[in-house]
Order: structure tokens, then sequence, then C-alpha cells
């Protein structure tokens, strides 16, 4: 296997993700994405030397709102759904200054 | 007849000479409903009283001629990954698992301006990532054809609700085989959209750049009805087309004589299963002897769109789950002060195996020092195989091939495995890469019944070359 | 000898644009909302909601980076920056890295060397955040999104600038072309305009950049100032010492005059950024950029050379009259309405000046309109109110816009012009005040300002002071 994942990658990759993985899940981590990326190496086989990076595959372009306001206070259906708030604002653990 | 064997369009000019109440419809389904969602679990959300008050209000409509379409009255599934206002929607995810949107997807919208009666949302695979609904967070779907065996995904509950009729047609997604697979392996017909024909406002992205809404119904007149009711160009999706003449029940016309189809050799090689084989080529003798130039050639590429599909998607994806954090909705762990040990452990127990797989995957190969090797490359060999689409195309108005290389896999078989899993959709994700419509049609069965799907695979925007010939296919099919 | 040090400064500049509406969705920018009635489902980040780009934050974009000589990026994409906080509801910005919209520009400012030349690497878009309250009775933070998707541009500078005069003369030049394009009001204190400075030293002389840190939380000029002198001060010592300066984000606390290192082990600063699959690039074609072009207005360099022209006031003036674009915007259109340039200047520079400076306001809130401020000048050429009167009115229109011509009417304060009524008066004065009649007919000349003094206080302020004088003088 090329692509030998370790430990550390692992936890950056947790850190950037936001998952809290479990020993098991690491492990299975490591061994899963070895053998993605082991797999994916595969693009490399292709000379793509010249070709565009295609993000969009239809050459859409320019597509824009006037500036004109139609939202109205739609506060009570934005917070409907809040595991936590409070005077109108969502309520998250105190974030460090 | 059964009121449950009517088609949807079938159903609707019922309803329309007042042969069938809407409310009979719906009634007819609950009662389908009752007999087999127990043991198939199709549905996420079932909205029993909210359908009966929706078909009351439809019914009135249709009375007073203010609804005259192909769809008005007919009872719909909805992937539970479309937004609909005041009832719930989940992705099949711990971390949806009490999301009530405020607002209803633009595609489920223009199903209800047609006069559906939506009564559900169904099962899939959680956010769409997988290809047999058992990463979902509510249990497995089974397949109503043989309930040991999947439905495929990750609309599977779609289109199990569809081939157990416990609904008369359903709305699914598709970013990799998503409606085409599950309608392979259930036996009804799914189409995924050219990308930009249905709006994706209200579908919770999954890949943005792939994700296509699509029908999956009973026959291709009704698949055609669907997509005729759903295709938009909507301002407020940036990424919608602007698109003439969407009335795609208007090529439902038996006739293919002169369309140039080609086979690709590479679609039928090594993992392919006999079986799948001979129904997909006799499929394509069906269509030769109505008149279409059949002919085998290379569409080149093939085996590299799964690593391109896997790099793109999971990148994405791990971008579009971000906001999935237990501030704004959803699931939030208990009992974590700080805000990073919050986000951590909401996402850890939030998300299914499979989700975190392709969010770590993802964020890997966005991260610093990797974002060439690996994202950028995979951009510029998804340009190569839109190039090998678009010079198939100079020569050929459709491709032909299956679906995916074998009939639907036991419960279980599937998920030890994912670079095995991921090789199951080799013949769908490459059009989602290059945006081009497709159509799974059923084609026949295996040796124990399972049934296999056509796919047919059309140049952008030509979605009704496709609905022709599934159409024509379907009409002429032996034992028709 | 002291090693002799050199400070090298870019500046990170964010400015709030002024369109109506947000940068994604049709939310108002409007300051002051109670929390979270400016938001919808997009800039909040809901599930299935996307994106759809104003075109009138691209128009500004534009406008700025042809004002600042940057070359335009006519086929340019939005990429999504990864990182996770409260305040950012997707979870992700959306931003610019790959093809930002305008590149490669300089803005001249004025050094006591001379003019000197800031470059400007790039401009890009981008969605501003929500706001992170901290709750005073509880453990916990409070989001409110109104301002989350509020359309920005961020001004990236070259390392260009060597002291905080030169940081300080560039955000003031970017601040009033920006004013003058009418693409942001870019105050400092109410946070439209936002500065992150970028500083290293290194030893003079040496060609090679020391390490850099980036300082945020500035948000006056004065903070900018100290926060430069105290981060230049901490990596000298850190130098002197042999100790390294360590690449990070630092936050200024400008009461303790000192900055604090950001980081923490979950923030590992690696944003993933790649472009944003839900939005369309944007072209701009040579016919757009060009009627963006012609559509530019006067900006304060060509404004100055043509007051010099045009108008007979002092260099000082026009220094200051340009130097707020409301200012100049007044000045010219009560020019317009027929004014003596001169007048209307003096009236800006000494009154308006004085008021602003007493009440604690700035140039960009001066309410009286120039139609007023015309007829003010009117009644005082025409000698219909004196110019005690004139300043009185003229408070009473700085506060509330009355109109002078009314106001005079109403309250009865035209100059008496009645030669019989000004001659009895003038009379009465001499008659009770034999002393300073003596006084003056001594050859005491000051005497007569006494009995102008008393003749005006006897008329309520509503005589030509000139015609009392001359009439006095007769008399006796």
């Amino acid at each position: 296997m090329a692509n030998m994942i370790d430990d550390a990658t692992i936890e950056y990759v947790g850190i950037l993700a936001k998952l809290a993985l479990s020993d098991e899940e690491k492990e299975q981590a490591k061994k899963d994405m070895g053998s993605m990326l082991d797999y994916i190496d595969k693009l490399g086989e292709l000379d793509t030397s010249g070709v565009e990076p295609m993000s969009h595959v239809f050459p859409v372009q320019n597509v824009f709102r006037e500036d004109v306001v139609t939202n109205k206070d739609d506060s009570e259906n934005i917070l409907a759904n809040a595991p936590g708030s409070k005077d109108s604002m969502f309520k998250v653990p105190r974030t460090v200054e | 007849m059964n009121i449950l064997d009517y088609t949807a369009v079938q159903l609707s000019e019922k309803i329309k000479q007042g042969e069938v109440k809407v409310a009979e419809a719906v009634e007819a389904v609950f009662e389908q409903i009752d007999k087999t969602e127990e043991s198939l679990n199709c549905y996420v959300t079932l909205e029993k009283e909210k359908a009966f008050r929706q078909a009351a209000a439809i019914q009135e409509k249709i009375d007073r001629k203010e609804l005259t379409g192909p769809l008005a009255g007919v009872p719909f599934a909805v992937k539970d990954n479309m937004c609909t206002k005041g009832t719930l929607t989940t992705c099949s995810s711990k971390i949806l698992s009490n999301f009530v949107p405020t607002f209803s997807a633009e595609a489920v919208l223009r199903l209800e301006a047609a006069g559906a009666v939506i009564i559900g949302k169904t099962n899939m695979d959680e956010f769409a990532m997988g290809s047999t609904t058992e990463t979902s967070y509510y249990g497995v779907t089974r397949n109503p054809k043989n309930p040991e065996h999947v439905p495929g995904g990750s609309s599977g509950g779609s289109a199990a609700a569809v081939a157990a009729k416990e609904c008369f047609a359903a709305l699914g997604s598709d970013t990799g085989g998503s409606i085409r697979q599950p309608a392979s392996y259930c036996g009804v017909v799914g189409l995924k959209p050219t990308y930009g024909t249905v709006s994706r406002y209200g579908l919770i992205a999954y890949g943005s750049s792939l994700d296509q809404i699509g029908p999956l119904t009973k026959d291709v007149a009704d698949c055609a009805a669907v997509l005729t009711a759903i295709a938009s160009h909507d301002l407020k999706d940036s990424t919608s087309m602007e698109r003439e003449d969407t009335d795609f029940t208007a090529a439902l016309v038996a006739d293919v004589k002169g369309m140039r189809i080609g086979i690709p050799r590479d679609y039928f090689g090594e993992g392919l299963d006999p079986q799948v084989k001979d129904a997909v080529l006799k499929a394509a003798d069906v269509l030769k002897s109505q008149g279409a130039l059949v002919e085998e050639f290379d569409l080149s590429l093939v085996e590299y769109a799964i690593p391109t599909y896997y790099t793109i998607a999971a990148a994405e994806a791990s971008s579009n789950l971000e906001r999935f954090d237990g501030v704004k909705y959803g699931y939030r762990a208990k009992g974590v002060e700080d805000l990073h040990p919050m986000y951590k452990r909401t996402r850890s127990e939030g998300f299914g195996p499979e989700v975190k797989r392709r969010i770590m995957l993802g964020s890997f190969v966005l991260s610093s020092g990797y974002y060439d090797a690996y994202y950028l490359k995979a951009l510029k060999v998804k340009a190569l195989i839109k190039r090998a689409f678009d010079d198939a195309f100079t020569k050929y108005d459709m491709i032909l091939g299956p679906v995916a290389p074998t009939t639907a896999p036991k419960l279980g078989e599937s998920l030890s495995d994912p670079i095995k899993m991921y090789l199951g959709d080799i013949y769908t994700i490459s059009i989602n890469l290059a945006g081009l419509p497709g159509i799974s049609v059923p084609c026949g069965e295996d040796k124990n019944g399972l049934p296999i799907g056509l796919q047919l695979i059309g140049d952008s925007f030509q979605e009704k070359k496709l609905i022709r010939a599934a159409y024509t296919y379907e009409q002429c099919k032996e034992g028709k | 000898m002291a090693k002799q040090y050199e400070t090298v400064i870019g500046l990170e500049v964010h400015v709030e644009l002024a369109t109506k509406t947000k940068i994604f969705c049709g939310c108002s920018t409007e300051f002051g909302g109670a929390p979270n009635t400016h938001t919808c489902p997009v800039c909040t980040g809901m599930p299935g909601s996307l994106p759809v780009l104003n075109k009138q934050v691209v128009e500004y974009a534009l406008a700025v980076g042809l004002a600042t000589n940057c070359t335009i990026t006519q086929y340019c994409k939005f990429d999504r920056k990864n990182y996770f906080y409260p305040d950012n509801p997707q979870n992700y910005q959306i931003s610019q890295l790959y093809l930002p919209i305008c590149r490669d520009g300089y803005v001249e400012i004025d050094t006591p060397e001379g003019t000197k030349k800031v470059g400007i690497h790039e401009i890009h878009m981008e969605e501003d955040a929500g706001k992170l309250i901290h709750d005073e009775w509880e453990d916990c933070s409070l989001v409110d999104f109104n301002r989350s998707g509020v359309p920005l541009i961020e001004i990236v500078s070259e390392p260009d600038m060597r002291s905080a005069d030169e940081v300080i003369a560039y955000l003031d030049k970017l601040r009033l072309i920006i004013q003058y394009l009418g693409a942001s009001d870019c105050k400092l204190q109410e946070g439209s305009m936002r500065a992150d400075v970028n500083l290293s030293v290194r030893e003079a002389g040496c060609e090679k950049f020391g390490t850099r840190t980036e300082m945020k939380n500035l948000n006056s000029f004065r903070a900018i100032a100290r926060a430069i002198e105290g981060e230049r001060n901490r990596q000298i010592e850190l130098l002197e010492a042999g100790k390294p300066v360590i690449q990070e984000t630092r936050r200024w606390d400008d009461g303790k005059e000192y900055s604090y290192a950001m980081r923490s082990k979950e923030d590992a600063q690696d944003y993933r950024y790649f472009p944003d699959p839900d939005l369309a690039p944007v072209y701009i074609s040579d016919e757009w950029l060009e009627s963006v072009r012609s559509r530019q207005p006067e900006l304060r360099t060509e404004k100055m050379k043509r007051y010099k022209e045009e108008y007979d006031i002092p260099d000082y003036d026009i220094e200051i009259i340009t130097g707020t674009k409301h200012m100049a915007d007044i000045f010219e259109a009560t020019v317009a309405l027929g004014s003596q340039p001169k007048k209307v200047s003096n009236w800006l520079m000494v009154e308006t000046l004085r008021l602003l400076k007493e009440k604690e306001l700035d140039p960009e809130d001066i309410r009286f309109s120039p139609g007023n401020l015309a007829k003010l000048i009117g009644l005082t050429e025409q000698r219909v109110i004196n110019s005690t009167v004139a300043k009185e009115v003229f408070e009473e229109m700085f506060d509330r816009d009355i109109d002078p011509e009314r106001y005079v009417e109403e309250k009865g304060l035209k100059t008496v012009n009645d030669e019989g009524a000004l001659k009895k008066t003038v009379e009465e004065v001499i008659a009770v005040n034999p002393q300073s009649v003596e006084d003056y007919r001594n050859g005491k000349e000051k005497a007569i300002g006494f009995l102008v003094g008393q003749t005006m206080k006897a008329m309520k302020g509503k005589a030509d002071p000139a015609s009392v004088n001359k009439l006095l003088k007769e008399l006796l």
C-alpha cells in the first residue's frame, strides 16, 4: 500500500473535519483512507498536462440577483429548529476571547 | 382493476373522470403501507393526516377544473433529503433527527403545484452516501421483490415504495447513480436529468456539482410527466439552467428508426454478471429490431470515473456537511461545555460511519499539500471524461449499457468492503461527472427473480431522446 | 552602537459595501435591527439553501479596483474557505482565493519624502460573518446573523509600508477613494472598514523580510498606530534576545496596549479552499468594464485640482472640503445654486467645522441642505439679516435643516432698514449716554463702539451695524 496514513494525519483531519473518532474508528479510518487514496492514485496514470480543471460542467456564467430587498423578518422560522436560543439568538458554548 | 395497479398518469385520468376520488387513492396507498411497510421500511416519515387534508383540497381544485394536469391527485413519496415545510426532513441521519424545515424544496413545490399529494418521506442512505439504503440511521429498507436483498441506494426508499405500490411515484436524487441503480434493483423506471434541469433549492446537498433530483416511477410515461412537472429554471439556484420545451411527455412516441445507439465495449467487461449482460444486450436487440442503428464502440476512461467521483464528491460533501454542527438546527451532543468539543461530539455522535468516512477523505484531499495532487487532478480527469462523452455524442444519439454490474445484493453483503461497494457504481457515476441525463428501465430478471435495469445515457439536454427510446423499448419488449 | 531596525507593514483591509441587500440573498444590510431579523435560510446556512450573487457587489468591487489601478480578472470565481466558528453559519465562508476580481494595483500616498506608491496585491469579494455576543448572565455566547452575508471586499496590500504614518496615509487614501465611489461609508469605529496589520521587522539594509505576524481587532487610527508601535517593539525585543518571531495571528488589546496570540489547538489554519460549486463564475466583458469605467465619479485628487482652477478659495479650504465626499457634495451643490464659492467655503470652514467639533460629529453627519445654505448666504448678501443673526439662524439650520427665509420671517429677525425708526433709537441712545458722547467728542474713538452696541441692543440685534455707525457719526 503506497498511502500509509499515520495517526498524526488522522488526528489532523479529525481537527479539520471536527470529528472525534474512537481508537477503533481511527484504525478503521487509517485503513479505509489508505486504500481509497491508493485507488485514487490511479488518476496519476493519466496525463492531464494542459487540461483545465473543470469545476462547472456547463459554461454558465453571470447568474445574478438585483440589489433589491426581498426578505422580511423571518427570525421566528430561522430560530425554530435551534437546539438552544435566547433573546432571539442562537445559544452556543462560550467562545474564548 | 385495483386502484394500486394504475400508473400515476392513469390514476389521475380516473380521478379527473370522477371514477376515483383523491382520498380513495390516498386510502389505498395507506392500506398498502399498512400491509408491507413493517417489513420493507420504505419511509422515515408518513404524513397520513396531512395527506388526507391535502387530498381534500386537491379534490376541490380538480372538481373546479383548476387542476387538469397528468399528476393531479396522485399520491407521491419524496426522498428524505428534500426539504418539506412542516414535515421532518432527516437525510436518514441522526444529526437531523429533529429537523423540521420552514420551507419546501423547489421540486416539491412544483410537484404540489401539479396537484400531487405528498404522503411521506422515504428512507435513503444517510446523506445519500451509499448504494444500498443500509447506512440509514432509521433502519434498512428491503427490496420488495425479495426482502432478503437491498433495494439499492441511495434513493432505495423511493424505489422500493414505488415497486411495493406504497405510492404511485416518487422523487429521488442522483449524485452517482442514486436514482438509476435502485430503480434497476427494484424494477421501476428512474431518470437522472441533465445537471441544472431540476432546481436544487431545498435539496440537502451531498455533492453539489453532481446532485440532481429526478423521478422514480412505474413506467416511462409517468417518468415523462413527473419530469415535466419538476423541471424549472429557478432563480434561487445559480446552477439552474434555462431550457426550452420542457414538455417531456411529447417524447412518448414508440419510434426509434434511424436513432444511433452506441454500446461501450468497456461497459461489458470484467465484473459484469452474465445474466445482466444478456438482458441488456437483448434490450439493445429490441431497439435494433425497431429500426435503431446499434453498434459497439470504445468510450475510454471508464475505470477512472470512480476515483474521480469519490474525490470530488467527498471533497464537496466534507464542506457541505460542515453546517451540521449543533448550533442552528438538528442534534446537539448533551453535556459539553466547550465549543470545539461540542462540535466534535455532536458530529461524531450525529453522523454514521460511511458519512464520517467520506468527510474524512474529503477533508484530506482538500487539505494543504494535497489539493493539487488529488482534488485538482480529479477536476482535470473530469474534464477528460466529459470530453470522451462529447466525442461519443458526435457519433451517437445515445449510449446504451447496464445500470449496475449485478442485480440487488443481499443485505449486509456490500458494506464490509467500501471499494467493492464503490465499484458497483461504475456505469452510473461518469454521467454525473459529465452532467448528462440517464434513464434506467426494467429489462428483465435474473434467475432469482431480481430485476435488471437497462441504462440509456443521452447528451446534455437530450432527455427527450432517452424518453422516446425507453418508451419504445417498454412498448415493444417481450411479453408486452 | 544599537542595531537599526526597519518595520515592514502590509495591510488587509475589509470594507463593507453599501449595497441594500446581502451578497447572496435578499436580506437587508441595514444596521441595528433586532437580532436575526435580517436573516433568511441562505445567510443562516439552512440545509438546502443556495446562494445567488448580488450584481451590485461586483459593480462596487470593479469600481474600487479601477480606482486603485488594478488589473481586473475578467473571468473570476468564488471559493469556499472552510473553518468552524459559530458566527460562520455554513462553517465555510464564500470568498475568492484562486481568481480574485482585482489584482496588481496601487495607490499613491503623501509622505515627508514625497509621493509613494503602495502596491495592492489583490481585492476580493466575500461575505461577512455574524456577530457573537457574550452573555453577561450565563456562561454562553449568543449568535446574531444580521451581519452574516453582508458583502465585503478585502483589499490586500503589498508589504510596502514602513511606518504607522504611512499606514494611516494609506488607509485614509483608501477611505477617500471608496467614499467618493459611494461603495462604502468606511467608518472604522462602526466596523464598515476594518484593518488587519501584517508586520515584520528586519535589520536596516537587510533584503530579506523577517517573520511576520498578523494583528486583528484594530478599530481606530489611534489603535492602529499604537498596535504598530507595540508589535514593532515586541518583535525587536525578541530578536535582540535571540528568540524567533513566530508567524501567528495576534489580537490587539488597545486598553492594555498589548497583543495576544490567538492560536489554539483546534485552529489548524488549513482552510481547504476549493471553487464553490453552488455559484456560477463571473465573466466581466470589456463592455461591462467600460460601462463601469465611464460611470466612475470624479475622485478626490481630480476634484482638488479642479477646485484650484475653478474656485478662488485657499488650498487649505480645498483640503478640508474635499476631505469627505459629503462636504464636497454640499459645497458643489451650494455653489451650483448661485452662491459665491468663497462664501460657501467660509460657512463650511468656520461655522460648520466649529459645530461639528462642539457636537462631536463627523462631516458625514452634516444634515443641512445645500438649498438652505444658499438661501442663508442670499439673506446675508442682501443684508436682510446681519452676520450675528445669520450665525444664529445657521445653528438652527445645522440642527434641524430649517428653511432660513421662513425662519427669519417667522421670528422677525430681519434687519430694520426704516431710517426713521433707526434715527429715533440712535437719538435716544445719545440722550441717555452723555458720558460716552462726551468721550467721543473729546476724541475717544472707541466710545462710538459702545454707542453702536447700545443701539444694536435696543434694536434687539436687528439693525445693520454699519448703518448705525454711520448715523451716529452724523448725529454727533
